[in-house]
Protein backbone atom coordinates (compact mmCIF):
# COMPACT_ATOMS: atom_id res chain seq x y z
CA UNK A 1 0.00 0.00 0.00
CA UNK A 2 2.66 2.47 1.05
CA UNK A 3 4.82 1.47 -1.92
CA UNK A 4 2.19 2.52 -4.46
CA UNK A 5 1.62 5.89 -2.85
CA UNK A 6 5.36 6.40 -2.82
CA UNK A 7 6.12 5.32 -6.39
CA UNK A 8 3.43 7.44 -7.99
CA UNK A 9 4.90 10.80 -6.97
CA UNK A 10 8.38 9.47 -7.67
CA UNK A 11 7.47 8.59 -11.26
CA UNK A 12 5.75 11.94 -11.55
CA UNK A 13 8.85 13.67 -10.29
CA UNK A 14 11.01 11.69 -12.69
CA UNK A 15 8.92 12.60 -15.73
CA UNK A 16 8.49 16.15 -14.49
CA UNK A 17 12.25 16.50 -14.29
CA UNK A 18 12.69 14.94 -17.71
CA UNK A 19 10.09 17.26 -19.21
CA UNK A 20 11.87 20.25 -17.67
CA UNK A 21 15.22 19.13 -19.07
CA UNK A 22 13.81 18.47 -22.53
CA UNK A 23 12.08 21.87 -22.53
CA UNK A 24 15.27 23.66 -21.49
CA UNK A 25 17.30 21.69 -24.04
CA UNK A 26 14.88 22.66 -26.81
CA UNK A 27 15.01 26.34 -25.93
CA UNK A 28 18.80 26.19 -25.58
CA UNK A 29 19.45 24.25 -28.74
CA UNK A 30 16.90 25.89 -31.01
CA UNK A 31 18.86 29.06 -31.88
CA UNK A 32 21.89 27.04 -32.96
CA UNK A 33 19.86 24.59 -35.02
CA UNK A 34 17.94 27.47 -36.55
CA UNK A 35 21.24 29.17 -37.45
CA UNK A 36 22.42 26.07 -39.28
CA UNK A 37 19.12 25.49 -41.02
CA UNK A 38 18.77 29.14 -42.05
CA UNK A 39 22.20 29.11 -43.63
CA UNK A 40 20.84 26.59 -46.14
CA UNK A 41 17.63 28.50 -46.85
CA UNK A 42 17.13 31.01 -49.63
CA UNK A 43 17.18 34.55 -48.20
CA UNK A 44 13.43 35.08 -48.55
CA UNK A 45 12.53 32.02 -46.49
CA UNK A 46 14.71 32.95 -43.49
CA UNK A 47 12.26 35.68 -42.53
CA UNK A 48 9.09 33.76 -43.05
CA UNK A 49 9.92 30.29 -41.84
CA UNK A 50 10.74 29.60 -38.22
CA UNK A 51 10.86 25.84 -38.87
CA UNK A 52 14.08 23.88 -38.98
CA UNK A 53 13.67 21.82 -42.14
CA UNK A 54 14.18 24.06 -45.17
CA UNK A 55 11.51 23.81 -47.88
CA UNK A 56 14.13 24.75 -50.40
CA UNK A 57 17.68 23.68 -49.80
CA UNK A 58 20.42 25.88 -51.24
CA UNK A 59 24.18 26.28 -50.98
CA UNK A 60 24.18 29.74 -52.53
CA UNK A 61 24.66 31.44 -49.15
CA UNK A 62 27.91 29.58 -48.69
CA UNK A 63 29.13 30.19 -52.24
CA UNK A 64 28.24 33.88 -52.36
CA UNK A 65 29.22 34.58 -48.76
CA UNK A 66 32.63 33.01 -49.27
CA UNK A 67 33.53 35.61 -51.89
CA UNK A 68 31.61 38.59 -50.53
CA UNK A 69 34.39 40.54 -48.83
CA UNK A 70 36.91 41.00 -51.64
CA UNK A 71 39.05 38.19 -50.30
CA UNK A 72 37.81 34.62 -50.09
CA UNK A 73 36.63 33.81 -46.58
CA UNK A 74 39.28 31.08 -46.46
CA UNK A 75 41.94 33.78 -46.19
CA UNK A 76 40.43 35.01 -42.91
CA UNK A 77 40.09 31.48 -41.60
CA UNK A 78 43.75 30.86 -42.45
CA UNK A 79 44.78 33.98 -40.53
CA UNK A 80 42.81 32.75 -37.52
CA UNK A 81 44.41 29.30 -37.79
CA UNK A 82 47.93 30.73 -37.96
CA UNK A 83 47.36 32.92 -34.90
CA UNK A 84 45.82 30.00 -33.00
CA UNK A 85 48.66 27.61 -33.81
CA UNK A 86 51.35 30.10 -32.80
CA UNK A 87 49.44 30.90 -29.60
CA UNK A 88 49.22 27.18 -28.79
CA UNK A 89 52.95 26.62 -29.36
CA UNK A 90 53.73 29.67 -27.22
CA UNK A 91 51.49 28.62 -24.36
CA UNK A 92 52.67 24.99 -24.34
CA UNK A 93 56.29 26.11 -24.24
CA UNK A 94 56.19 28.97 -21.76
CA UNK A 95 53.47 27.79 -19.39
CA UNK A 96 54.88 24.30 -18.94
CA UNK A 97 58.36 25.66 -18.16
CA UNK A 98 57.00 28.05 -15.53
CA UNK A 99 54.66 25.41 -14.11
CA UNK A 100 57.53 22.96 -13.63
CA UNK A 101 59.52 25.53 -11.67
CA UNK A 102 56.51 26.44 -9.49
CA UNK A 103 55.55 22.83 -8.84
CA UNK A 104 58.94 21.22 -8.32
CA UNK A 105 61.85 23.58 -7.72
CA UNK A 106 62.94 25.49 -4.65
CA UNK A 107 63.99 29.05 -5.31
CA UNK A 108 64.09 32.33 -3.43
CA UNK A 109 60.78 34.20 -3.26
CA UNK A 110 58.97 31.19 -4.73
CA UNK A 111 55.87 31.80 -2.62
CA UNK A 112 55.76 35.45 -3.58
CA UNK A 113 56.23 34.63 -7.28
CA UNK A 114 53.45 32.04 -7.15
CA UNK A 115 51.09 34.45 -5.39
CA UNK A 116 51.91 37.07 -8.02
CA UNK A 117 51.10 34.57 -10.77
CA UNK A 118 47.75 33.75 -9.12
CA UNK A 119 46.95 37.44 -8.65
CA UNK A 120 47.21 38.02 -12.40
CA UNK A 121 44.31 35.56 -12.81
CA UNK A 122 41.89 38.24 -11.68
CA UNK A 123 43.46 41.14 -13.51
CA UNK A 124 41.18 42.63 -16.18
CA UNK A 125 43.26 42.55 -19.34
CA UNK A 126 42.22 46.12 -20.15
CA UNK A 127 44.67 47.37 -17.55
CA UNK A 128 47.61 45.94 -19.46
CA UNK A 129 46.40 45.88 -23.04
CA UNK A 130 46.20 49.67 -23.44
CA UNK A 131 49.85 50.34 -22.50
CA UNK A 132 50.89 47.20 -24.38
CA UNK A 133 49.24 48.68 -27.43
CA UNK A 134 51.30 51.85 -27.07
CA UNK A 135 54.52 49.82 -26.81
CA UNK A 136 53.68 47.67 -29.82
CA UNK A 137 52.74 50.78 -31.74
CA UNK A 138 56.15 52.31 -30.95
CA UNK A 139 57.80 49.08 -32.10
CA UNK A 140 55.90 49.41 -35.36
CA UNK A 141 54.22 46.00 -35.17
CA UNK A 142 50.60 47.12 -34.93
CA UNK A 143 48.72 45.68 -37.90
CA UNK A 144 50.74 42.48 -37.73
CA UNK A 145 50.04 39.33 -35.74
CA UNK A 146 53.06 39.91 -33.47
CA UNK A 147 51.14 41.62 -30.61
CA UNK A 148 48.56 38.82 -30.63
CA UNK A 149 51.06 35.98 -30.56
CA UNK A 150 54.25 37.19 -28.88
CA UNK A 151 52.81 37.47 -25.32
CA UNK A 152 51.87 33.78 -25.43
CA UNK A 153 55.57 32.89 -25.43
CA UNK A 154 55.92 34.62 -22.05
CA UNK A 155 53.36 32.70 -20.03
CA UNK A 156 50.84 35.52 -19.67
CA UNK A 157 47.90 33.08 -19.47
CA UNK A 158 48.05 32.46 -15.74
CA UNK A 159 45.14 30.01 -15.98
CA UNK A 160 47.26 27.69 -18.07
CA UNK A 161 50.24 27.92 -15.71
CA UNK A 162 47.96 27.21 -12.76
CA UNK A 163 46.36 24.22 -14.49
CA UNK A 164 49.78 22.73 -15.26
CA UNK A 165 51.10 23.40 -11.73
CA UNK A 166 48.15 21.48 -10.31
CA UNK A 167 48.79 18.63 -12.70
CA UNK A 168 52.55 18.41 -12.07
CA UNK A 169 51.95 18.43 -8.30
CA UNK A 170 49.93 15.27 -8.80
CA UNK A 171 52.77 13.43 -10.53
CA UNK A 172 54.62 11.16 -8.05
CA UNK A 173 58.03 12.52 -7.13
CA UNK A 174 59.45 8.99 -7.34
CA UNK A 175 59.42 9.44 -11.07
CA UNK A 176 61.73 12.47 -10.92
CA UNK A 177 63.93 10.79 -8.35
CA UNK A 178 64.35 7.64 -10.40
CA UNK A 179 65.42 9.76 -13.34
CA UNK A 180 67.85 11.65 -11.13
CA UNK A 181 69.40 8.40 -9.96
CA UNK A 182 69.90 7.55 -13.61
CA UNK A 183 71.86 10.77 -13.96
CA UNK A 184 69.31 13.09 -15.49
CA UNK A 185 69.69 16.79 -14.78
CA UNK A 186 66.65 18.99 -14.24
CA UNK A 187 66.33 19.96 -17.87
CA UNK A 188 66.36 16.32 -18.89
CA UNK A 189 63.86 15.44 -16.16
CA UNK A 190 61.56 18.14 -17.44
CA UNK A 191 61.89 17.22 -21.08
CA UNK A 192 61.96 13.42 -20.85
CA UNK A 193 59.76 12.79 -17.80
CA UNK A 194 57.46 15.66 -16.82
CA UNK A 195 56.61 17.03 -20.25
CA UNK A 196 55.47 13.67 -21.70
CA UNK A 197 53.60 12.70 -18.52
CA UNK A 198 51.76 16.04 -18.64
CA UNK A 199 50.21 15.22 -21.96
CA UNK A 200 46.56 15.22 -20.81
CA UNK A 201 47.02 18.66 -19.24
CA UNK A 202 48.94 19.93 -22.25
CA UNK A 203 46.13 18.80 -24.53
CA UNK A 204 43.76 20.82 -22.36
CA UNK A 205 46.02 23.88 -22.57
CA UNK A 206 46.10 23.51 -26.35
CA UNK A 207 42.30 23.15 -26.58
CA UNK A 208 41.55 26.17 -24.41
CA UNK A 209 44.18 28.29 -26.09
CA UNK A 210 42.57 27.43 -29.40
CA UNK A 211 39.03 28.19 -28.17
CA UNK A 212 39.93 31.55 -26.63
CA UNK A 213 42.15 32.67 -29.46
CA UNK A 214 39.63 31.64 -32.09
CA UNK A 215 36.88 33.55 -30.28
CA UNK A 216 39.02 36.51 -29.27
CA UNK A 217 37.77 39.78 -30.68
CA UNK A 218 38.93 42.77 -28.63
CA UNK A 219 42.67 42.26 -29.19
CA UNK A 220 42.22 41.38 -32.86
CA UNK A 221 40.00 44.42 -33.30
CA UNK A 222 42.61 46.84 -32.00
CA UNK A 223 45.69 45.23 -33.51
CA UNK A 224 44.60 44.12 -36.98
CA UNK A 225 43.82 46.98 -39.30
CA UNK A 226 43.88 45.80 -42.89
CA UNK A 227 41.68 43.33 -44.68
CA UNK A 228 44.53 40.95 -45.63
CA UNK A 229 45.32 40.18 -42.01
CA UNK A 230 41.74 40.11 -40.76
CA UNK A 231 40.70 37.04 -38.81
CA UNK A 232 37.39 35.20 -39.14
CA UNK A 233 35.63 37.14 -36.31
CA UNK A 234 36.73 40.50 -37.75
CA UNK A 235 35.58 39.44 -41.20
CA UNK A 236 32.19 38.40 -39.82
CA UNK A 237 31.82 41.74 -38.13
CA UNK A 238 32.81 43.54 -41.33
CA UNK A 239 30.15 41.52 -43.11
CA UNK A 240 27.44 43.25 -41.10
CA UNK A 241 28.54 46.66 -42.36
CA UNK A 242 29.52 45.54 -45.85
CA UNK A 243 26.14 44.05 -46.62
CA UNK A 244 24.30 47.12 -45.35
CA UNK A 245 21.60 46.23 -42.91
CA UNK A 246 19.35 43.26 -43.05
CA UNK A 247 19.80 42.18 -46.62
CA UNK A 248 22.35 39.40 -46.34
CA UNK A 249 21.52 37.34 -43.29
CA UNK A 250 21.77 34.11 -45.25
CA UNK A 251 25.38 34.71 -46.21
CA UNK A 252 26.24 36.02 -42.78
CA UNK A 253 24.75 32.89 -41.23
CA UNK A 254 26.60 30.63 -43.62
CA UNK A 255 29.95 32.22 -42.71
CA UNK A 256 28.98 32.15 -39.01
CA UNK A 257 28.40 28.42 -39.26
CA UNK A 258 31.83 28.02 -40.85
CA UNK A 259 33.58 29.94 -38.06
CA UNK A 260 31.71 27.96 -35.41
CA UNK A 261 32.50 24.63 -37.06
CA UNK A 262 36.07 24.20 -35.71
CA UNK A 263 34.83 24.92 -32.17
CA UNK A 264 32.05 22.42 -32.61
CA UNK A 265 34.36 19.71 -33.94
CA UNK A 266 36.81 20.29 -31.10
CA UNK A 267 33.95 20.04 -28.63
CA UNK A 268 32.80 16.75 -30.11
CA UNK A 269 36.30 15.28 -30.02
CA UNK A 270 37.32 16.45 -26.56
CA UNK A 271 34.04 16.79 -24.66
CA UNK A 272 35.23 14.84 -21.63
CA UNK A 273 38.56 16.63 -21.32
CA UNK A 274 36.91 20.03 -21.69
CA UNK A 275 34.28 19.30 -19.05
CA UNK A 276 36.84 17.88 -16.63
CA UNK A 277 39.17 20.79 -17.22
CA UNK A 278 36.41 23.24 -16.36
CA UNK A 279 35.32 21.27 -13.33
CA UNK A 280 38.79 20.98 -11.82
CA UNK A 281 40.20 24.39 -12.56
CA UNK A 282 37.19 26.62 -13.06
CA UNK A 283 38.40 27.66 -16.49
CA UNK A 284 35.73 29.68 -18.17
CA UNK A 285 34.10 28.06 -21.16
CA UNK B 1 73.11 4.34 -0.82
CA UNK B 2 71.36 7.43 0.48
CA UNK B 3 69.54 9.27 -2.26
CA UNK B 4 70.76 12.79 -2.80
CA UNK B 5 69.42 15.69 -4.82
CA UNK B 6 71.72 16.81 -7.63
CA UNK B 7 73.99 19.26 -5.91
CA UNK B 8 73.12 22.94 -5.86
CA UNK B 9 72.00 25.12 -8.69
CA UNK B 10 68.32 24.57 -8.04
CA UNK B 11 67.75 28.29 -7.82
CA UNK B 12 69.68 28.77 -11.02
CA UNK B 13 67.73 26.18 -13.00
CA UNK B 14 64.49 27.54 -11.55
CA UNK B 15 65.52 30.90 -12.96
CA UNK B 16 66.05 29.34 -16.38
CA UNK B 17 62.65 27.64 -16.29
CA UNK B 18 60.96 30.81 -15.09
CA UNK B 19 62.72 33.12 -17.53
CA UNK B 20 59.85 33.38 -20.07
CA UNK B 21 57.34 33.95 -17.27
CA UNK B 22 59.60 36.52 -15.59
CA UNK B 23 59.99 38.46 -18.82
CA UNK B 24 56.22 38.31 -19.23
CA UNK B 25 55.38 39.40 -15.70
CA UNK B 26 57.86 42.31 -15.87
CA UNK B 27 57.47 43.56 -19.43
CA UNK B 28 53.93 42.53 -20.32
CA UNK B 29 52.20 42.89 -16.94
CA UNK B 30 53.99 44.94 -14.28
CA UNK B 31 55.60 47.69 -16.35
CA UNK B 32 52.48 48.15 -18.50
CA UNK B 33 50.48 48.45 -15.27
CA UNK B 34 52.82 51.12 -13.94
CA UNK B 35 52.67 52.82 -17.32
CA UNK B 36 48.91 52.75 -17.49
CA UNK B 37 48.61 54.03 -13.93
CA UNK B 38 50.87 56.98 -14.66
CA UNK B 39 49.23 57.69 -18.01
CA UNK B 40 45.80 57.65 -16.38
CA UNK B 41 46.77 61.06 -14.94
CA UNK B 42 47.53 62.48 -18.37
CA UNK B 43 45.90 63.46 -21.61
CA UNK B 44 47.30 61.21 -24.28
CA UNK B 45 46.10 60.90 -27.87
CA UNK B 46 48.69 58.32 -29.04
CA UNK B 47 50.48 60.96 -31.15
CA UNK B 48 51.58 63.99 -29.15
CA UNK B 49 53.42 63.74 -25.84
CA UNK B 50 51.14 62.97 -22.92
CA UNK B 51 50.64 65.89 -20.60
CA UNK B 52 49.89 65.79 -16.94
CA UNK B 53 46.36 66.64 -15.87
CA UNK B 54 46.36 65.24 -12.35
CA UNK B 55 43.03 63.80 -11.24
CA UNK B 56 41.13 65.36 -14.12
CA UNK B 57 40.35 62.04 -15.88
CA UNK B 58 38.95 60.59 -12.68
CA UNK B 59 36.98 63.74 -11.93
CA UNK B 60 35.54 63.77 -15.42
CA UNK B 61 34.48 60.17 -15.00
CA UNK B 62 32.72 60.79 -11.73
CA UNK B 63 31.16 64.20 -12.29
CA UNK B 64 31.18 65.35 -15.90
CA UNK B 65 30.61 62.34 -18.12
CA UNK B 66 27.00 61.16 -18.27
CA UNK B 67 27.96 58.49 -20.85
CA UNK B 68 30.42 57.02 -18.40
CA UNK B 69 27.82 56.94 -15.63
CA UNK B 70 25.41 55.36 -18.09
CA UNK B 71 27.94 52.67 -19.03
CA UNK B 72 28.49 51.95 -15.36
CA UNK B 73 24.76 51.67 -14.82
CA UNK B 74 24.27 49.41 -17.85
CA UNK B 75 27.14 47.13 -16.86
CA UNK B 76 26.08 46.91 -13.22
CA UNK B 77 22.53 46.01 -14.23
CA UNK B 78 23.90 43.40 -16.60
CA UNK B 79 26.12 41.86 -13.92
CA UNK B 80 23.60 42.00 -11.08
CA UNK B 81 20.81 40.39 -13.11
CA UNK B 82 22.55 37.97 -15.42
CA UNK B 83 25.15 36.50 -13.06
CA UNK B 84 22.80 35.35 -10.26
CA UNK B 85 20.29 34.11 -12.87
CA UNK B 86 22.88 32.12 -14.78
CA UNK B 87 24.32 30.64 -11.58
CA UNK B 88 20.85 29.74 -10.27
CA UNK B 89 19.86 28.03 -13.51
CA UNK B 90 23.22 26.24 -13.59
CA UNK B 91 22.64 24.98 -10.05
CA UNK B 92 19.11 23.73 -10.64
CA UNK B 93 20.04 21.98 -13.88
CA UNK B 94 23.17 20.46 -12.33
CA UNK B 95 21.12 18.99 -9.49
CA UNK B 96 18.56 17.66 -11.99
CA UNK B 97 21.40 16.02 -13.94
CA UNK B 98 23.16 14.59 -10.91
CA UNK B 99 22.63 10.95 -11.84
CA UNK B 100 25.34 9.88 -14.24
CA UNK B 101 23.26 8.32 -16.98
CA UNK B 102 23.70 8.46 -20.71
CA UNK B 103 20.78 10.86 -21.10
CA UNK B 104 22.29 13.09 -18.40
CA UNK B 105 25.53 13.23 -20.37
CA UNK B 106 23.66 14.15 -23.55
CA UNK B 107 21.83 16.95 -21.74
CA UNK B 108 25.11 18.13 -20.24
CA UNK B 109 26.61 18.46 -23.72
CA UNK B 110 23.61 20.35 -25.09
CA UNK B 111 23.61 22.75 -22.15
CA UNK B 112 27.34 23.27 -22.25
CA UNK B 113 27.68 24.01 -25.95
CA UNK B 114 26.39 27.63 -25.81
CA UNK B 115 29.04 28.50 -23.19
CA UNK B 116 31.69 27.29 -25.55
CA UNK B 117 30.41 29.19 -28.56
CA UNK B 118 28.82 32.12 -26.75
CA UNK B 119 31.70 34.57 -26.75
CA UNK B 120 32.11 34.46 -30.50
CA UNK B 121 31.10 37.08 -33.00
CA UNK B 122 29.03 34.46 -34.84
CA UNK B 123 26.74 34.08 -31.83
CA UNK B 124 26.49 37.86 -31.55
CA UNK B 125 25.39 37.93 -35.17
CA UNK B 126 22.83 35.19 -34.49
CA UNK B 127 21.47 37.04 -31.46
CA UNK B 128 21.24 40.23 -33.44
CA UNK B 129 19.03 38.53 -35.98
CA UNK B 130 16.94 36.59 -33.46
CA UNK B 131 15.96 39.76 -31.60
CA UNK B 132 15.91 42.05 -34.62
CA UNK B 133 12.68 43.41 -36.05
CA UNK B 134 12.43 40.62 -38.65
CA UNK B 135 13.98 38.07 -36.32
CA UNK B 136 13.04 34.66 -35.08
CA UNK B 137 11.44 35.92 -31.86
CA UNK B 138 9.11 38.23 -33.76
CA UNK B 139 8.33 35.53 -36.29
CA UNK B 140 7.14 33.29 -33.46
CA UNK B 141 5.39 36.05 -31.51
CA UNK B 142 3.75 37.38 -34.67
CA UNK B 143 2.64 33.90 -35.64
CA UNK B 144 1.00 33.53 -32.24
CA UNK B 145 -0.75 36.85 -32.69
CA UNK B 146 1.30 38.91 -30.25
CA UNK B 147 2.57 42.42 -30.73
CA UNK B 148 6.09 42.53 -32.19
CA UNK B 149 8.82 45.10 -31.76
CA UNK B 150 12.51 45.45 -32.54
CA UNK B 151 13.96 44.08 -29.33
CA UNK B 152 17.49 45.28 -30.02
CA UNK B 153 16.28 48.58 -31.45
CA UNK B 154 14.28 49.54 -28.39
CA UNK B 155 16.28 51.00 -25.49
CA UNK B 156 13.84 49.42 -23.04
CA UNK B 157 14.61 45.88 -24.17
CA UNK B 158 18.08 45.88 -25.79
CA UNK B 159 20.01 45.22 -22.58
CA UNK B 160 17.66 42.37 -21.68
CA UNK B 161 18.46 40.51 -24.89
CA UNK B 162 22.12 40.63 -23.81
CA UNK B 163 21.21 39.41 -20.34
CA UNK B 164 19.34 36.54 -21.95
CA UNK B 165 22.43 35.76 -24.01
CA UNK B 166 24.49 35.54 -20.83
CA UNK B 167 21.97 33.31 -19.08
CA UNK B 168 21.90 31.11 -22.18
CA UNK B 169 25.54 30.40 -21.41
CA UNK B 170 25.01 28.82 -18.00
CA UNK B 171 26.91 25.70 -19.09
CA UNK B 172 30.32 26.55 -17.63
CA UNK B 173 29.12 27.05 -14.03
CA UNK B 174 26.83 24.04 -14.51
CA UNK B 175 29.82 21.79 -15.23
CA UNK B 176 31.51 22.99 -12.04
CA UNK B 177 28.34 22.34 -10.01
CA UNK B 178 27.98 18.89 -11.58
CA UNK B 179 31.45 17.94 -10.38
CA UNK B 180 30.47 19.19 -6.90
CA UNK B 181 27.10 17.40 -6.80
CA UNK B 182 28.79 14.12 -7.67
CA UNK B 183 31.17 14.50 -4.73
CA UNK B 184 28.40 14.75 -2.13
CA UNK B 185 28.90 11.64 0.03
CA UNK B 186 26.23 9.09 -0.72
CA UNK B 187 25.80 8.03 2.92
CA UNK B 188 24.67 11.52 3.91
CA UNK B 189 21.98 11.44 1.22
CA UNK B 190 20.99 7.87 2.14
CA UNK B 191 20.76 8.73 5.82
CA UNK B 192 18.50 11.69 5.09
CA UNK B 193 16.23 9.51 2.94
CA UNK B 194 16.01 7.05 5.85
CA UNK B 195 15.06 9.95 8.10
CA UNK B 196 12.24 10.78 5.72
CA UNK B 197 13.60 14.01 4.24
CA UNK B 198 11.72 15.15 1.15
CA UNK B 199 13.68 16.02 -2.00
CA UNK B 200 13.05 19.70 -1.35
CA UNK B 201 14.38 19.39 2.19
CA UNK B 202 17.37 17.47 0.91
CA UNK B 203 18.10 20.21 -1.62
CA UNK B 204 18.03 22.98 0.97
CA UNK B 205 19.58 21.10 3.89
CA UNK B 206 22.25 19.01 2.17
CA UNK B 207 22.93 19.93 -1.45
CA UNK B 208 22.85 23.69 -1.05
CA UNK B 209 25.15 23.95 2.00
CA UNK B 210 27.61 21.43 0.57
CA UNK B 211 27.71 23.29 -2.73
CA UNK B 212 27.94 26.75 -1.20
CA UNK B 213 31.73 27.07 -1.73
CA UNK B 214 31.15 26.37 -5.43
CA UNK B 215 28.28 28.86 -5.54
CA UNK B 216 30.67 31.50 -4.21
CA UNK B 217 33.34 30.46 -6.71
CA UNK B 218 30.94 30.59 -9.65
CA UNK B 219 29.47 33.93 -8.57
CA UNK B 220 32.90 35.50 -8.26
CA UNK B 221 34.27 34.10 -11.53
CA UNK B 222 31.11 34.96 -13.46
CA UNK B 223 31.08 38.47 -12.02
CA UNK B 224 34.68 39.08 -13.05
CA UNK B 225 34.02 37.96 -16.62
CA UNK B 226 30.63 39.70 -16.88
CA UNK B 227 32.16 43.06 -15.93
CA UNK B 228 34.49 42.64 -18.88
CA UNK B 229 31.84 41.56 -21.42
CA UNK B 230 32.44 43.19 -24.77
CA UNK B 231 31.74 41.11 -27.87
CA UNK B 232 27.94 40.73 -27.63
CA UNK B 233 27.35 44.43 -26.99
CA UNK B 234 29.79 45.41 -29.73
CA UNK B 235 28.27 43.13 -32.34
CA UNK B 236 24.62 43.68 -31.48
CA UNK B 237 24.89 47.46 -31.32
CA UNK B 238 27.28 47.71 -34.27
CA UNK B 239 29.99 49.02 -32.01
CA UNK B 240 27.91 51.98 -30.83
CA UNK B 241 26.43 50.78 -27.55
CA UNK B 242 23.05 51.98 -28.76
CA UNK B 243 20.13 52.42 -28.94
CA UNK B 244 20.52 55.54 -26.78
CA UNK B 245 23.51 53.99 -24.99
CA UNK B 246 21.31 51.25 -23.56
CA UNK B 247 23.97 48.62 -24.33
CA UNK B 248 27.00 50.81 -23.73
CA UNK B 249 28.99 48.26 -21.73
CA UNK B 250 31.90 49.51 -19.67
CA UNK B 251 34.57 47.91 -21.85
CA UNK B 252 32.79 49.06 -25.00
CA UNK B 253 32.92 52.66 -23.82
CA UNK B 254 36.55 52.15 -22.83
CA UNK B 255 37.27 50.89 -26.34
CA UNK B 256 35.44 53.81 -27.95
CA UNK B 257 37.23 56.38 -25.81
CA UNK B 258 40.66 54.81 -26.25
CA UNK B 259 40.66 53.68 -29.85
CA UNK B 260 38.02 55.78 -31.58
CA UNK B 261 38.34 59.10 -29.76
CA UNK B 262 42.04 58.56 -28.86
CA UNK B 263 41.47 59.55 -25.24
CA UNK B 264 44.06 57.01 -24.11
CA UNK B 265 44.64 58.57 -20.71
CA UNK B 266 40.93 58.56 -19.98
CA UNK B 267 40.59 54.96 -21.15
CA UNK B 268 43.41 53.94 -18.83
CA UNK B 269 41.75 55.67 -15.91
CA UNK B 270 38.61 53.71 -16.79
CA UNK B 271 40.61 50.47 -16.80
CA UNK B 272 41.93 51.23 -13.31
CA UNK B 273 38.48 52.00 -11.97
CA UNK B 274 37.30 48.70 -13.49
CA UNK B 275 40.09 46.91 -11.66
CA UNK B 276 39.03 48.63 -8.43
CA UNK B 277 35.36 47.75 -8.97
CA UNK B 278 36.20 44.10 -9.58
CA UNK B 279 38.47 44.03 -6.53
CA UNK B 280 35.77 45.57 -4.34
CA UNK B 281 33.11 43.16 -5.63
CA UNK B 282 35.39 40.21 -5.00
CA UNK B 283 36.27 41.42 -1.52
CA UNK B 284 32.61 41.95 -0.63
CA UNK B 285 31.73 38.48 -1.94
CA UNK B 286 34.42 36.86 0.17
CA UNK B 287 33.49 38.89 3.25
CA UNK B 288 29.78 38.13 2.87
CA UNK B 289 30.56 34.48 2.24
CA UNK B 290 31.41 34.04 5.93
CA UNK B 291 27.69 34.23 6.61
CA UNK B 292 26.47 31.73 4.06
CA UNK B 293 29.26 29.53 2.78
CA UNK B 294 29.59 26.27 4.63
CA UNK B 295 33.02 24.67 4.86
CA UNK B 296 33.46 21.18 6.15
CA UNK B 297 36.23 21.24 8.68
Amino acid sequence: MTTTTETAPRALRHYGKLALLVAVALVMGYPLLWLISSSFKPESLIFTEPGLIPDQFTLSNYIEGWNKLGLPFGAFLLNSVIICLLAIVGNLFSCSLAAYAFARLKFPFSKFAFALMLATLMLPFHVTILPQYIVFQRLGVVNTIVPLVLPKFFAVDAFMVFLLVQFIRGIPRDLDQAAEMDGCNRYQIFWYIIFPVCRPALVLVAIFTFLWTWNDFFAQLIYLGSLENYTAPLALNLFIDATSGESAWGMLFAMSVITLLPLFVLFMLFQRQIAEGIATTGLKG
Amino acid sequence: MPWRRPSGGEGRSAFVFLLPWLIGIVFLTTLPMVGSFVLSFTNYDLLSTPHWVGLQNYERMMFYDPRYIKSLEVTTTYVLVSVPLAVAVALVIAVALSKQTRSANTFRSIFYLPSLLGGSVAIGVLWRQIFGSTGLVNMVLGGLGFQTTSWIGDPRYALWTLILLHVWQFGAPMVIFLAGVRQIPKDIVDASVMDGASPVQRFFRITLPLLSPLILFNLVMQTITAFQAFVPAYVISNGSGGPVDSTLFYTLYLYLEGFRNFHMGYAMAMAWVLLAIIAVFTAISFYASRFWVYYES
